[in-house]
């Protein structure tokens, strides 16, 4: 089974740390432990989503500023 | 006699029913977002309804206990576990010293209450151990509970474990949730027209939401009655002379996005406000998530008394069903 990282909180969802900059993780590209996947807005902050399994191959499942619920499957990976 | 805080969850604050009197100067009463939350996790574990307890939003913190409790969770839904022991929700259980309270994703609502046998016993502010963060005060020190916080217990008084509270007492927002709102003095600045589709629009809402406010978006933006601004008010057409804002209270700015203003709301403003939000409705609003569908229901003076005598029935209810 595909290993999966899946959002801590509801609210937005990130893939880059500002509009202008590149995704913190490109789809196929792989994932180490601790490594920050994305942000999620909600409350006025942003929460950094940080990698508590290593993988290969992410696909990720929440696009780019997509709302999230809490436990939503962000990212999979081999 | 105390509880240490592994993890904090995201923003994990002491409230109690919170601090009343001090608006005028400023000072919010604060206090849980969802007060009937709190009174059934204190009424299940043996605490005065006042007593304070753990508000966490969205995520719940890690908590070892170093006496032995009894605990309830109440409001937001999200598997609670003692060790790898899953836990009811709005249920009395028992933890014993050594033991780790836990919790996994947040299922629904936003706010949970997390309620133990005496109490948590930081020092009172102003009457009020509810934390107010903007203003640094009240909980620990003024602030959301931190890692390796050491929390204080009172004197647990007597509790059943295994009560619950019967679920049709329970109360959390439906999809979409309704909010009552009363018209009010400001109802007259926006045209007829803008009267009608604040009430028919679907809103969503805002992931700005906090303790403050509650931001709503995606409805039409609400015209304005065209006159020439007085004296003192800004020069948008959602300004006003400066005002009282009460809790509840609905402001839009620039006509765009409502503000529904919560239990740390601030005390005045130049904003109109298009109504308040019934304060029996005022709970389900703590409960709220980020993105979720909300309707706004305008209702009348009795209505809103009506609403208000029901939700203190139900309190009663509450109580007769734990005694």
């Amino acid at each position: 089974m595909a290993k999966q990282i899946q959002s801590p909180l509801p609210g937005t969802f990130y893939r880059k740390p500002a509009p202008e900059e590149p995704n913190f993780i490109e789809d196929g590209a792989s994932i180490a432990v601790g490594d920050t996947i994305g942000l999620v807005e909600v409350m006025k902050t942003f929460h950094e989503v940080k990698a508590e399994t290593a993988g290969d191959n992410a696909r990720f499942q929440a696009e780019n500023e997509a709302p999230v619920m809490a436990g939503a499957v962000l990212v999979e990976m081999d | 006699m105390s509880v240490k805080v592994i993890k904090p969850g995201l923003l994990t604050t002491v409230q109690d029913l919170g601090r009343p009197g001090y608006f005028h100067l400023g000072i919010p009463m604060g206090g849980a977002m969802d007060r009937l939350a709190l009174r059934a996790g204190n009424m299940l574990v043996g605490n005065d309804e006042d007593a304070a307890a753990l508000e966490a939003v969205f995520m719940g913190p890690e908590l070892a206990f170093e006496a032995d409790a009894v605990v309830a969770v109440t409001g937001a839904e999200m598997p609670i576990f003692v060790d790898d022991e899953e836990q009811q929700g709005w249920t009395a259980f028992e933890i014993k010293a050594g033991q780790v309270l836990s919790f996994g994703f947040l299922k629904s609502g936003a706010r949970a209450y997390i309620a133990i046998s005496g109490g948590i016993d930081t020092p009172p502010a102003l009457g009020s151990r509810s934390t107010y963060a903007i203003g640094a005060l009240g909980g620990v020190n003024g602030r959301a509970i931190a890692a390796e916080d050491v929390l204080p217990l009172g004197q647990a008084g007597t509790s059943k474990t295994g009560a619950t509270v019967p679920p049709e007492l329970r109360r959390g927002p439906g999809s979409p949730a309704e909010l009552r709102v009363l018209p009010g003095l400001y109802w007259h600045r926006i045209t007829e027209a803008a009267q009608e589709h604040f009430f028919e629009d679907d809103w969503t809402v805002a992931p700005e939401a906090d303790r403050m406010g509650y931001r709503f978006r995606n409805g039409r933006p609400l015209e304005f009655v065209e006159r020439e601004q007085p004296f003192g008010a800004g020069s948008d057409p959602s300004n006003i002379v400066d005002g009282c804002y009460p809790y509840g209270s609905v402001q839009v700015p620039g006509g765009t996005e409502p503000i529904v203003l919560h239990r740390d709301a601030v005390s005045g403003g130049g904003y109109f406000m298009i109504g308040t939000v019934i304060s029996a409705d005022m709970d389900l609003i703590g409960q709220l998530q980020p993105h979720v569908p909300v309707k706004f229901v305008k209702v009348d003076m009795d209505t809103a008394l009506d609403a208000r005598h029901e939700r203190a029935a139900q309190i009663d209810a509450m109580r007769a069903a734990l005694r």
